[in-house]
């Protein structure tokens, strides 16, 4: 039990502390995509420390609500880290939480930065907020109907029951996987911000979405969001390798398994994020009144995956 | 002269060029004549002529005494140019409002009352424009007699005082209001999150749906026109480039041909085709920043590295061949400070940029998103944009076949024969099509200029007028016309310098073309338009 939690917290350090490489190895292929010299690798990692030590700015009229906000966002998104198997299944957190939980962590923390935004009063944080709301009430459903095609293959909502399913047990081929990993994608892309949903480097406040609600924030503040930010991505990244490509995941217990685990998420984390970087480069920010539309065909095409799974696979 | 049948005493001033004096009661019946034509008004100015009492304009006498203010006009007719001006008298300076007959008037109208105190009697709209908390309602900066201890004396009550807004009139504008249930307004600006000008954007808005916008200008307001008075010609030339910096060919050409006009200066003929040269490189350099922009503000980052790759490679090699990237100072009164030794390289570029630019265009017409991004974004309709005189490049997009090198050639355009690119669909696809045509053709024209360019000198001496001389000069910029008129005092020195700005009739239309589009897509209808601040705060 001791070693499962030290484990537990080791899986959930790594992901805090590798979050930012993966934001600089996304950063570093996108530049490279678009024929430009690439920042370092460890940008993201100097600016965060760079945003620790400065002075905070906080505008008058900011109530404590503002100052929590970026603590909790960070606190969930490092949770949700630890919920999610990473390099090793059924961690002692693990079971705190399944599937639909987790999209509840996420829904959390999006809830108190688009507080946190409205609460400072200006306009371009009410906006960002009302934009991100938009987003998400259209992201969540086709989020849980990705987790439902899974849960209906592994007869369980708890991610290690899947992660155990889908790697450890007989290999079979899933037809309704394929539609729910692109729907997965799609959602990704709109729930970190990415293009084409939003754009992550924009200095246009009007076209913002997430930037628009952290305009405000300064120092260490933004530090946490940012270190959030790359967290998120690199959630969503781990929870996309297990519900799509797990193999390689340490089995329960299964200490001797780790070193190949570890090997096995940085090749993924790797290819996930250069394949990031390329559609980012190919692609264009949607109309903002497209976003539904998008988000509908991600819906759809989870959808698509629970159909499939009644049809070819029971 | 005659304009839409009836008789003017208008006489000429250069090539496609008129000028004339008319009473103060006869501007609206010149305007009306003029739009009847199908005309357009391109500027409105006003000057301080109590100093010239003693001295005697051509032409005056016949208008009035002369020695108080004038109001200055320019038309564009069917037989080119026309410039107009009204003496107006010193106790209550007032001219009839014009802004009922050509609606860009408006705002030249405001800044001409918060500069000179020359009020349009009539006008609708009598807000301030150009005058924030610089100096005070009672005083008029380009009055002669205007001292700039005020602009002092207020610097100083600021200081004292820490809040802005308890300056009496500090910078208080009573912008008009959307009522009702619903509408909620964004002010944005003037200072913006990327390093661009000033200026104030005041959304009303449903939701992501834009109700009305309205601007506010002025932040960028210099004093250029006061700078004017009392430079030497050589200087002034100088400051007419720096009006707005990514124009200075344009406003250094036509400053120097007013100035030319004015002195009566023959300018050698390979000096023309040098500057002309000038002008298109900057036409292109303008025209691929612009089209990268495009791709940048629809996240789009590869389109923006590829355009700005063509502009640097273009900017680097004027910066080899004459000296200077945007070829800053390169044109001078009497001729041009830069000569073309060896053009070849200059061919072999553009025989590259055409290739590499069809390649970029291939791209963005296929690229689905982008496409959706721009089409039917931003309308100004054709019929909208007669009304209220949308011009230049924007305008061509929106089917104003208006291009001053075509119609009105000054030389060397008249042996050049120019192909003048135009849209119906005035949207931002609209713009960038009319951009990429726009981009061929000068490359075009910069094979002839470099192939054709007669030998001879580069400049001619200048030769100071001994009574007080005026000019002006006409050239198109690669965002629409540039006006620079220009009166030379006895001492040979600039008495008063106007120069216009294409954006100060293209700024409204942008109010006008956002409504029914959605907020995030103002940066990129902005940007489709890339209008100049500093050209029309001055």
């Amino acid at each position: 039990m001791t070693a499962g939690i030290l484990m537990q917290l080791a899986q959930t350090l790594l992901a805090i502390l590798l979050a930012p490489l993966l934001m600089g190895w996304t950063n570093q292929c996108r530049a490279w995509f678009q024929g430009r010299s690439a920042p370092p690798l460890t940008q993201p990692y100097r600016m965060i420390r760079k945003l620790f030590h400065k002075d905070a700015v906080i505008a008058h009229d900011a109530s404590p609500l503002f100052r929590f906000a970026p603590y909790m966002v960070f606190a969930c998104m490092a949770l949700a880290a630890g919920i999610v198997p990473i390099v090793a299944n059924d961690l002692p957190f693990s079971p705190a939480a399944d599937a639909i939980a987790l999209v509840g962590v996420f829904a959390t923390a999006r809830v108190f930065l688009a507080l946190a935004a409205m609460d400072i009063g200006t306009s371009f944080g009410t906006l960002g907020a009302r934009r991100e709301m938009l987003v998400s009430f259209l992201a969540e459903p086709a989020l849980l109907m990705v987790f439902f095609t899974t849960s209906f293959i592994a007869q369980s909502t708890q991610l290690p029951v899947i992660v155990e399913t889908l790697a450890h047990k007989q290999f079979a081929i899933y037809p309704s996987l394929a539609f729910a990993a692109v729907a997965f994608w799609m959602v990704s892309t709109a729930e970190n911000a990415r293009i084409p949903v939003d754009n992550p480097t924009t200095h246009l406040e009007l076209t913002m979405i997430h930037e628009a609600m952290i305009l405000e924030y300064s120092a260490r503040h933004l530090a946490l969001i940012e270190w959030a930010v790359a967290l998120k991505l690199f959630t969503y990244s781990a929870l996309g390798i297990a519900l799509f490509i797990p193999w390689g995941i340490a089995p329960a217990g299964n200490y001797g398994a780790l070193p190949l685990a570890m090997l096995a998420l940085v090749g993924k984390m790797a290819a996930g994020g250069l394949l990031l970087a390329f559609l980012e480069a190919i692609s264009a920010k949607l109309r903002l009144f497209r976003v539904p539309e998008y988000l509908s065909t991600a819906f759809l095409l989870a959808v698509l995956g629970t159909l499939t799974h009644f049809l070819l696979e029971v | 002269m005659k304009i839409a049948d009836q008789n003017w005493n208008l006489g000429p001033l250069g090539r496609h060029i008129w000028r004339g004096r008319i009473g103060a009661a006869e501007l609206s019946a010149f305007a009306r004549s003029v739009k009847d034509e199908g005309g357009q008004l391109i500027a409105l100015w006003g000057s301080d002529d109590r100093h010239l009492a003693p001295l005697s304009l051509e032409g005056r006498g016949a208008g009035g005494e002369g020695g108080g203010f004038s109001i200055h006009a320019a038309f564009i007719t069917a037989a080119g140019l026309a410039w107009v001006s009204a003496e107006l008298s010193v106790e209550t300076p007032a001219y009839p409002d014009l802004a009922v007959i050509f609606p860009q008037a408006c705002r030249m109208q405001r800044a001409a009352y918060d500069l000179l105190g020359i009020r349009a009697e009539g006008a609708v709209d009598d807000r301030k424009w150009l005058r924030h908390g610089a100096w005070s309602a009672e005083s008029f900066p380009l009055r002669k007699d205007f001292s700039s201890e005020v602009v002092r004396e207020l610097e100083a009550c600021r200081s004292q005082l820490p809040p802005l807004t308890s300056i009496p009139g500090g910078d208080a504008y009573p912008f008009i209001r959307v009522e009702g249930d619903g509408p909620h307004e964004i002010p944005v600006g003037p200072i913006h999150a990327g390093v661009i000008e000033p200026g104030h954007f005041r959304f009303s808005i449903i939701g992501d749906r834009v109700l009305k916008l309205e601007q506010r200008l002025g932040y960028t307001h210099k004093g250029t026109e006061k700078r004017f008075e009392g430079m030497d010609l050589t200087t002034g030339a100088k400051l007419a480039g720096r009006v707005s910096g990514d124009s200075h060919s344009a406003y250094a050409w036509a400053y120097c041909m007013a100035v030319e006009t004015a002195t009566g200066c023959e300018v050698p003929e390979r000096a023309l085709w040098l500057r002309a040269l000038f002008l298109e490189i900057e036409r292109i350099a303008n025209h691929l920043g612009d089209l990268g922009y495009l791709g940048n503000d629809v996240a789009l980052s590869f389109g923006f590295m590829q355009f700005w790759r063509l502009k640097e490679d273009l900017l680097r090699l004027t910066q080899r061949l004459f000296g200077h990237r945007y070829l800053f100072d390169r044109i001078v009164p009497g001729g041009v400070a830069a000569d073309l030794t060896d053009g070849s390289e200059l061919l072999a570029l553009a025989d590259r940029l055409e290739p590499e630019v069809q390649e970029l265009k291939a791209i963005y017409d296929e690229h689905a998103t982008l496409q959706d991004r721009m089409a039917n974004t931003g309308i100004v309709a054709p019929s909208l944009a007669a009304r209220l005189g949308l011009t230049g490049m924007a305008g061509r997009a929106s089917a104003q076949a208006w291009d001053a090198r075509v119609q009105f050639p000054q030389p060397p355009y008249d042996r050049l024969e120019v192909n003048m690119s135009t849209h119906r669909r005035g949207d931002v696809l609209a713009r960038a099509e009319v951009r990429f045509a726009e981009v061929y053709e000068s490359l075009r024209l910069i094979r002839e200029l470099v192939r054709g360019m007669p030998a001879g000198d580069l400049c001619a001496e200048v030769r100071l007028p001994e009574t007080v001389a005026e000019g002006i000069g006409w050239v198109e910029g690669w965002r629409g016309e540039i006006v620079v008129a220009v009166r030379i005092g006895a001492d040979g020195r600039l008495d008063r310098v106007h120069p216009h700005d294409p954006s100060w009739q293209n700024w409204p239309l942008l109010e006008v073309g956002i409504l029914g589009n959605i907020v995030p897509d103002f940066p990129l209808i902005n940007k489709s338009f890339n209008l100049s601040y500093s050209g029309q705060d001055l």
